[in-house]
């Protein structure tokens, strides 16, 4: 029951580029078609929970016990910048059909927030490995649903006239605006 | 001549978060407020910049193949730096900030300017770029922050500027608002460039970043991060 509510409130309540703003750039970038959307989401799932549990053994039994909390941000990125390098060369040697849906958008993923911040909030949440690694597959998860339902409407957005200057990306950010109004609605179903 | 002229152009024609496109995360998260959005800036105008001179200083010596690995360590230096004066001078506003401290390392901008700029000048060049971007960059955000903080709550800088019968419109200083005032902000900057460039007859103006196209078009300029 408490996971299912944490994959409610990860996904609905406090979806992450919706209500977090957080992956502002992929959510943009990204989202013009379905498969490329579904694409770099899924890539984002992978990286996240990876990323996950590598910067939660890093913080928990490198930087606690020896007190250098304050490393956490550079320990933290220089973990997934490897990190993101070795999954593709690792997925390039031993998986070429991932590797061709996926590759192209691994590298997009470093300088992504979502990954970044996901591993930090869940150090600030102070969880365990199970549920961190739940809740950074929940956030991606929310991440991916986001992107599939901006790519959706964007699809529909190409055969109608916009004004000139708001076309391209203003135009998806108010309706991004309008997504992140209507998701307001879930408050309450979970925290 | 030159100084001035990479100050300026951060100001106004290459305004990072308007024109460029660069960080657009924390652009909306954090400017729920003018001070807000006025403490981000400076935090990113102080890494920006120390960035840029470091890079600019350490140019010829790092080697091509591992330079993006040095910048983000320079980056992430200076970021835990900010972090550390920030929780010891101004703790309150380090909280409101929550996660988007840390995640200045991330922000396209510090990145981008050490690739694109700091890289191939010299240093005197480089502090102007970066004083220019950031600078610019801290009015982006504190026009932003002040925008939705007068529709939203009613105040500027806390100071309420409407009177007492003014009904707040809450959803400006919720996520929705950031879009909403972000998309119209983009979509008056583009109009501006619009009327600009038909007066002069030219073609629209284009966005120069690292990779060539926007940082949003590429999904979070990091073609060139790993390459």
């Amino acid at each position: 029951m408490e996971i299912f509510e944490l994959f409610i409130s990860l996904i609905f309540v406090n979806n992450i580029i919706l209500i977090q703003n957080l992956g502002i750039c992929p959510y943009v970038g990204c989202s013009r078609e379905k498969g490329v959307a579904f694409g770099m989401g899924s890539a984002v799932i992978f990286v996240v929970v990876m990323a996950t549990i590598c910067t939660w053994f890093a913080q928990r039994h490198i930087l606690n016990p020896l007190g250098l909390g304050y490393l956490q941000t550079l320990v933290f990125i220089l973990i997934i910048a490897s990190l993101v390098q070795f999954v593709e060369m690792f997925l390039k040697k031993l998986l070429p059909p991932l590797y061709e849906s996926l590759g192209i958008f691994l590298p997009l993923i470093t300088t992504n927030c979502a990954v970044m911040g996901t591993a930090i909030l869940v150090q600030r949440e102070n969880l365990d490995l199970g549920t961190g690694i739940l809740y950074a597959f929940a956030t991606s998860a929310g991440f991916l649903f986001a992107l599939l339902l901006m790519a959706g409407v964007r699809e529909r957005l190409e055969t109608l006239r916009v004004p000139k200057a708001m076309a391209g990306t203003p135009i998806s950010l108010v309706m991004g605006g309008i997504m992140a109004l209507s998701f307001m609605a879930f408050k309450g179903m979970a925290q | 001549m030159s100084f001035y002229k990479e100050f300026t152009k951060g100001l106004w024609n290459e305004l990072p978060p308007f024109r460029l496109l660069l960080g657009l995360c924390p652009v909306l998260a954090v400017t729920k407020s003018a001070q807000n959005g006025l403490g981000m800036g400076v935090a990113v105008l102080f890494v920006l910049l120390l960035s840029n001179i470091i890079v600019s200083l350490v140019r010829d010596i790092i080697p091509k193949k591992v330079r993006i690995a040095c910048f983000v360590t320079i980056s992430a230096t200076l970021v835990v730096a900010v972090e550390l004066l920030m929780q010891a001078y101004t703790y309150p506003l380090y909280q409101q900030l929550g996660i988007f401290v840390p995640l200045i390392v991330v922000n396209c901008i510090i990145l981008g300017r050490a690739e694109a700029f700091a890289a191939k000048n010299p240093v005197y060049l480089a502090v102007a770029d970066g004083l220019g971007m950031g600078i610019g960059f801290t009015l982006s955000l504190t026009f932003l922050g002040s925008l939705r903080e007068i529709i939203g709550a009613g105040t500027f800088f806390g100071v309420p500027v409407f009177g007492e019968y003014y009904q707040p419109f809450t959803m400006m200083i919720e996520a929705p608002g950031a879009f909403i005032c972000l998309g119209c902000i983009l979509g008056f900057m583009n109009y501006l460039n619009r009327i600009q460039s038909r007066r002069k007859g030219l073609a629209a103006h284009k966005n120069p970043t690292v990779c060539g196209s926007t940082c949003a078009q590429c999904g979070g300029c990091s073609k060139a991060n790993l390459s």
